[in-house]
C-alpha cells in the first residue's frame, strides 16, 4: 500500500508545480478572496451539502440510500418537468448564443460607435427589471385583451389569454421572457469581449481579403469562444432553475398553467405542500448534477480554465 | 510492480469500491416515504393545548374579505389584543397557507393563532405534518366550543371540518348552487326559467338560435366544474374512507353532464371563457342571461364585476334531472376558520371565531351565505343582502343551502388543479369535454396519489 502513496504524490506536483505561472501572493488577495468565501460557504457550499444529506435521508433522519432519488424520478409529474425544461433551454440556448453574438458582432463593426452605445444601453434595459416585473410586462404583452401588439396576436389566431397560454406555447413564452430580460446583459459582454481582439489582427485579415462574415466566423467567434461557453454555462444554470416565471404565469392564468411545469416547481410543491422536504432535496441534487455535467463538458472543449501565459 | 499494473491495479480498487457504495446505496436503506399518509395517523392523541396566558396577543390572518369582521370583532371587544394580518385566504387553490405552517413546523414558532382558510386546508391541518410536529388545527369539539353551537351549522356544512370524529374547523360560509338569471332579459326574449337541466339544455339551444351571443353559463373557470359536474352528482372524488379514493368519470351522473356541456358549447350559447377571465366582464358581461354558479355569485359576479343594475337578477333551482326526486346541488368554496393548537390564548382565539361564524351581529352583515343556519336565517332578513335582486332569493338560497351533495369529497389535494391545467386547456384547444374525461380522471387519480391515497376501483 505504501508503495502506491509515494508514487502517487510525486505525480501530483510535478503537474502543480512548474506549468503554473508563480504568482506573488499578500494579505490583499487573501481579503478581496475573503468575503466571497465567506457567502460561497454560507450560501453555496452549506446548502449544497446540507442538500444532499436531506437526499439521502428520510423525515426521520433514516439513510435512504438512493430510495428518494428513485421516488422522485417515479414522481408522474418528473419526467414532463425535465422535459418542458429541456425543451426550454435548448430554444432559449440556442436563441441566446446565434442572437447575442450576431448582434455583438454586428454593432462592433457594421454600426457607427455612437449609435452602438445607444443599441447597447436599450437592449440592456429589460434586464434591469426584476425577474417578477418583466414577468408582469409579458402578461400584459401577452393578453389580447389589452396588449398594445393585440393585432398581431389577434392575426396569428390567439383570441383570449387562454388561448395564447396552451400547454405547447408555454417554452416559447418562456424563451421570449428569458431573452427580453438576459439577452442584453450579454450582449454588452460579447461587444466587450470583441473589444478585446487587436485591431492589428482584424486588419491583418481585412488585408488578406476576408470579409465582415468571413471576419466574423473564423476570426471573431473563434476569439471569443470562451466567453460564449462562459455565457453558456451560466445560462444553463439558471435555466435548469426557471421558476419565477411559470409560478407566476399559473397564478395569473388561474390555474391553467401546470404548477409543476419546472422541475424546481416540483421541488417547490415537495416542499412546500408535501412537506418532503428530502425529496424536494433529490430533485435539486438532480438540477445540481445536470449543471455540473453540462458546465464540465464546456469546460473541457473550450479551455475555459486555462491560463494564457503573457509573452 | 510497473507502473503500469499498479495503476490497473488502483483503478480495480477503486472500481471495487464504487460498486459497494453503490450496493449500500442500494439495499438495507429505509423507506422515502413520509411519514405521514391520510388518515395514517392512527388513534388521535387527545388534544393537548400549548401553555397558556390568558390576554396575550393572538395573530390573526385573514383574506381580505373578512378583514372588516375582525376589525368589528375588535372594536366591539377591546380588551382582545389582536394582530391582524391580510393574506390571499387560500383562494383559488393557494397553497400560501400550507407552505407557512410547514416552514412554522420547521422552526417551531411564528404560527398564526387564528387563520380564515379553505376547507382544502382543514385536509392538512387536522394531522400533523411530519412526526415531530402537531397538527396544525385544534379541534372544537375538545372543549372549545359547545356541541350545541355545532349542531347548529347547516347540514353538511361542517362535513369537511371532520377528521377522525373531531372538528377542526367552524365553516364561515356556504356556497351552494343555484342558477342565477337575468330577469329582464328572460322576460324580454319571453322565456320560462328552467326548472329541469332537460329545460336547461334546450333553452340553451333555443338561445343560440334566437339570440346568438347571449351566454347561458360558463365552464372556463377554475370552479366551473363544481357548479356543474358536483351538482350532477358526478363521482369525481369520492372518499371511500380515510385513505381510498374513488373517481369515476365514466359513471353516468358525470357523461349526462358532459355530454349536456358539449352540447351548449358546440352551439356557442355556453361558454370556455371563465367569468372571471381577463377581460370577460368588458367585452361580454352584458350577454350573460343565465349562469349556473354559487350564491356569491349575486354580489360578486353580477353585482361587483358584471356590474348588472338593481332589480335584474333573480335566481331559481337548484336545477333537477328528469325523473330524479332528489335535490342535490353542488358547493364552490366557502371558507373556514381555524385555531392554532399552538396558540398560547385559545379562550380569545375561540371566541373571536365563535363570534365570527355564528353571532347575528357578525353574519346578518356578511358578504356571503352563512353557514351557520340561525345566521343565515339573519343574513336573509337583512334587506342589503336582498334588495340587489329582482325576485326574493331566500326560498331558493335556503333550499339549496340544505341540498349540497355529500359525495363530493373534502381531499387533501385541491379538485381545481386537475381541472385548470387539464380540461379547460383542452377546452380552450376546441376537445369537446366527454373526450376529455379520462384525460381528466387519469389526473386526479395521479395527484391523488402523489398525497398518498389508495385508488380503489369501480
Amino acid at each position: 500500500m505504501t508503495t502506491v502513496d509515494t508514487s502517487v504524490a510525486p505525480a501530483v506536483t510535478v503537474i502543480a508545480s512548474p506549468v503554473r505561472r508563480r504568482r506573488r501572493t499578500g494579505p490583499a488577495g487573501w481579503l478581496f478572496v475573503a468575503g466571497y468565501t465567506v457567502l460561497l460557504v454560507a450560501f453555496g457550499i452549506f446548502p449544497t451539502v446540507y442538500a444532499f444529506y436531506l437526499a439521502l435521508t428520510n423525515d426521520r433522519g433514516q439513510f435512504t440510500g438512493l430510495n428518494q432519488f428513485v421516488k422522485v424520478a417515479q414522481d408522474y409529474r418528473f419526467l414532463p418537468a425535465f422535459l418542458n425544461i429541456a425543451l426550454y433551454l435548448v430554444m432559449w440556448l440556442v436563441a441566446l448564443v446565434v442572437l447575442t453574438v450576431a448582434v455583438a458582432v454586428v454593432l462592433r463593426g457594421r454600426i457607427r460607435p455612437g449609435l452602438s452605445a445607444i443599441f447597447r444601453f436599450l437592449y440592456y434595459v429589460p434586464g434591469a427589471l426584476a425577474g417578477v416585473a418583466s414577468v408582469l410586462v409579458w402578461l400584459f404583452m401577452l393578453d389580447p385583451g389589452v396588449s398594445p401588439a393585440s393585432g398581431l396576436l389577434h392575426a396569428l389566431g390567439f383570441d383570449s389569454f387562454a388561448a395564447v397560454l396552451a400547454p405547447g406555447d408555454l417554452p416559447v413564452i418562456f424563451v421570449l421572457i428569458a431573452f427580453w430580460t438576459g439577452a442584453g446583459g450579454w450582449m454588452v459582454v460579447m461587444y466587450g469581449a470583441l473589444n478585446n481582439i487587436p485591431d492589428e489582427v482584424l486588419e491583418a485579415a481585412r488585408m488578406d481579403g476576408a470579409g465582415p462574415w468571413r471576419t466574423a466566423w473564423n476570426i471573431q467567434i473563434p476569439m471569443i469562444r470562451k466567453w460564449i461557453a462562459y455565457m453558456t454555462i451560466l445560462a444553463f444554470a439558471a435555466g435548469t432553475q426557471l421558476f419565477v416565471e411559470p409560478q407566476l404565469l399559473q397564478t395569473a392564468s388561474l390555474g391553467r398553467v401546470s404548477p409543476t411545469w419546472s422541475p424546481n416547481q416540483l421541488a417547490y410543491v415537495y416542499a412546500f405542500q408535501k412537506g418532503d422536504f428530502n425529496g424536494a432535496a433529490a430533485i435539486s441534487v438532480f438540477l445540481l448534477a445536470l449543471g455540473l455535467i453540462c458546465a464540465g463538458v464546456l469546460v473541457s472543449r473550450s479551455d475555459l480554465f486555462t491560463v494564457d501565459d503573457e509573452a | 510492480m510497473s507502473p503500469r499494473s499498479m495503476k490497473s491495479g488502483a483503478r480495480r480498487r477503486l472500481t471495487i469500491a464504487a460498486l459497494s457504495v453503490t450496493a449500500v446505496m442500494l439495499s438495507a436503506c429505509a423507506t422515502a416515504e413520509q411519514s405521514t399518509a391520510p388518515g395514517g395517523g392512527g388513534s388521535p392523541a387527545a388534544f393537548e393545548p400549548a401553555p397558556q396566558q390568558d390576554g396575550s396577543q393572538i395573530t390573526v390572518w385573514t383574506d381580505s374579505t373578512r378583514l372588516k369582521s375582525v376589525q368589528a370583532y375588535q372594536a366591539a371587544h377591546p380588551e382582545a389584543k389582536l394582530n391582524v394580518v391580510t393574506y390571499d385566504g387560500s383562494a383559488d387553490g393557494s397553497t400560501y397557507l400550507q407552505t407557512k405552517v410547514q416552514l412554522f413546523d420547521r422552526t417551531g414558532n411564528g404560527w398564526p393563532d387564528v387563520v380564515f382558510a379553505s376547507t382544502t386546508d382543514v385536509t392538512w391541518a387536522s394531522q400533523p405534518a411530519n412526526p415531530q410536529a402537531k397538527a396544525f388545527a385544534a379541534p372544537f369539539d375538545a372543549g372549545l366550543v359547545p356541541q350545541a353551537t355545532l349542531d347548529g351549522f347547516a347540514k353538511g356544512s361542517l362535513d369537511p371540518c371532520k377528521f377522525n370524529g373531531h372538528t377542526y374547523c367552524l365553516r364561515n360560509d356556504i356556497a351552494q348552487v343555484v342558477l342565477w338569471y337575468n330577469k329582464k332579459l328572460m322576460d324580454e326574449f319571453g322565456y320560462q326559467v328552467p326548472e329541469t337541466w332537460e329545460q336547461y339544455e334546450a333553452l340553451g339551444e333555443k338561445v343560440a338560435k334566437e339570440h346568438p351571443g347571449y351566454l347561458i353559463g360558463s365552464v372556463g373557470d377554475t370552479n366551473s366544474h363544481e357548479s356543474y359536474f358536483w351538482s350532477s352528482q358526478c363521482p369525481a372524488l369520492s372518499l371511500v374512507d380515510a385513505r381510498t379514493l374513488k373517481s369515476d368519470l365514466s359513471d353516468k351522473n358525470c357523461t349526462r353532464m358532459a355530454t349536456l356541456l358539449d352540447k351548449l358549447i358546440a352551439a356557442k350559447s355556453l361558454t370556455t371563457q371563465g367569468f372571471f377571465s381577463q377581460s370577460f366582464a368588458k367585452d361580454n358581461a352584458s350577454k350573460v342571461l343565465m349562469a349556473n354558479g354559487p350564491s356569491w355569485y349575486g354580489k360578486y359576479l353580477f353585482d361587483g364585476a358584471f356590474k348588472v343594475p338593481a332589480g335584474q337578477m333573480a335566481a331559481t333551482g337548484p336545477l333537477k334531472w328528469d325523473g330524479e326526486s332528489t335535490v342535490a346541488t353542488g358547493n364552490v368554496g366557502g371558507g373556514v376558520w381555524m385555531v392554532s393548537s399552538h396558540t398560547a390564548n385559545l379562550k380569545t382565539a375561540t371566541d373571536l371565531v365563535t363570534w365570527l361564524t355564528t353571532s347575528n351581529e357578525n353574519q346578518a352583515g356578511a358578504p356571503t351565505y352563512p353557514a351557520y343556519s340561525a345566521a343565515a336565517k339573519a343574513w336573509l332578513a337583512n334587506p342589503e343582502n336582498k334588495q340587489y335582486f329582482a325576485t326574493d332569493v331566500s326560498d331558493v338560497l335556503t333550499k339549496a343551502a340544505d341540498a349540497v351533495w355529500t359525495g363530493w369529497s373534502n381531499t387533501r389535494f385541491s379538485d381545481a388543479t386537475a381541472w385548470s391545467n387539464v380540461v379547460l386547456p383542452a377546452l380552450t384547444a376546441g376537445r369537446t369535454l366527454t373526450e376529455t374525461l379520462p384525460q381528466w380522471q387519469t389526473a386526479i387519480i395521479d395527484e391523488a396519489k402523489t398525497v398518498g391515497y389508495t385508488i380503489a376501483g369501480k
